[in-house]
């Protein structure tokens, strides 16, 4: 079946460190497609709109991304209400 | 809780002594403390500012404590992560793990460190002369975690 694009999913989208500074914003609601059906369609979503994403979220450069605070991969399936954080590789300790 | 993440300092004896408390069986006490260094990467730091994920940080740390409590025979583990803007010879990280033998609790310990420098969302922001930079994450911290799987 051909996926129908009036469709929409609205996820909250987050961005920690160097990502926030880089996006100049800490959260966002994101209506995307309905064909945007995991973590690695969101991403490609977001570089689409140029400039700091396009850099940011370049393929090969390390981020890490949650769905719902559980670390996630590139084929995890995001659905409405979804909370996904877009985060640098991390620095503590 | 056996996980803080606070921008309190905290007491390395008095949270020991706690844990000990009512737990004559304990035979071991293995320990970690990280403190701010004045230099990194060649450049004096003035005060380094750490940024966490609240709820999903302290959700990892524990999933963490967890996973050592069920690979080694230990009693109880502790885990206290600063946040907020901090100053070289301070404080950041605190791991505790108590057992009956030496040998467990070191692991865990071990352990606990490494999976904490790889896996808990937090971020380093540094101050230096040349300005501010966040911290670059490390390939040897990696190698380092590695080895637990």
């Amino acid at each position: 079946m051909k996926p129908d694009d009036s469709r929409i999913t609205t996820v909250e989208v987050l961005y920690f460190a160097r990502l926030r500074e880089a996006f100049g914003c800490d959260s966002e609601q994101v209506a995307v497609p309905e064909s945007v059906k995991d973590v690695a369609g969101l991403t490609a979503w977001l570089r689409q709109r140029g400039a700091a994403w396009a850099h940011e979220l370049a393929p090969g450069k390390p981020v890490l991304i949650a769905v719902n605070q559980d670390m996630a991969g590139a084929d995890t399936p995001i659905k409405s209400g979804d909370t996904v954080a877009l985060m640098p590789p991390v620095t503590g300790g | 809780m056996p996980v803080r993440v606070q921008t309190a300092d905290f007491d390395i004896g008095a949270e020991i002594a706690a844990m000990r408390r009512g737990n004559p069986k304990v035979g071991a006490v293995a320990s970690f403390i990280g403190v701010v260094r004045d230099l990194n990467e060649g450049d004096r730091v003035a005060e380094m500012t750490l940024e966490h994920y609240p709820g999903m940080t302290e959700k990892a740390l524990e999933k963490m404590v967890a996973e050592a409590r069920s690979r080694w025979d230990i009693y109880d583990a502790l885990v206290i992560h600063r946040v907020g803007t901090l100053k070289p010879g301070d404080q950041i990280v605190l791991v505790v793990v108590t057992g009956a033998h030496r040998s467990e609790a070191f692991d865990a310990c071990e352990f606990l460190m490494d999976y904490l420098k790889t896996r808990a969302p937090f971020w380093k922001k540094e101050r230096t002369p040349a300005g501010a930079r966040w911290v670059e994450a490390r390939e040897s911290d990696d190698a380092a975690a590695d080895r637990w799987s």
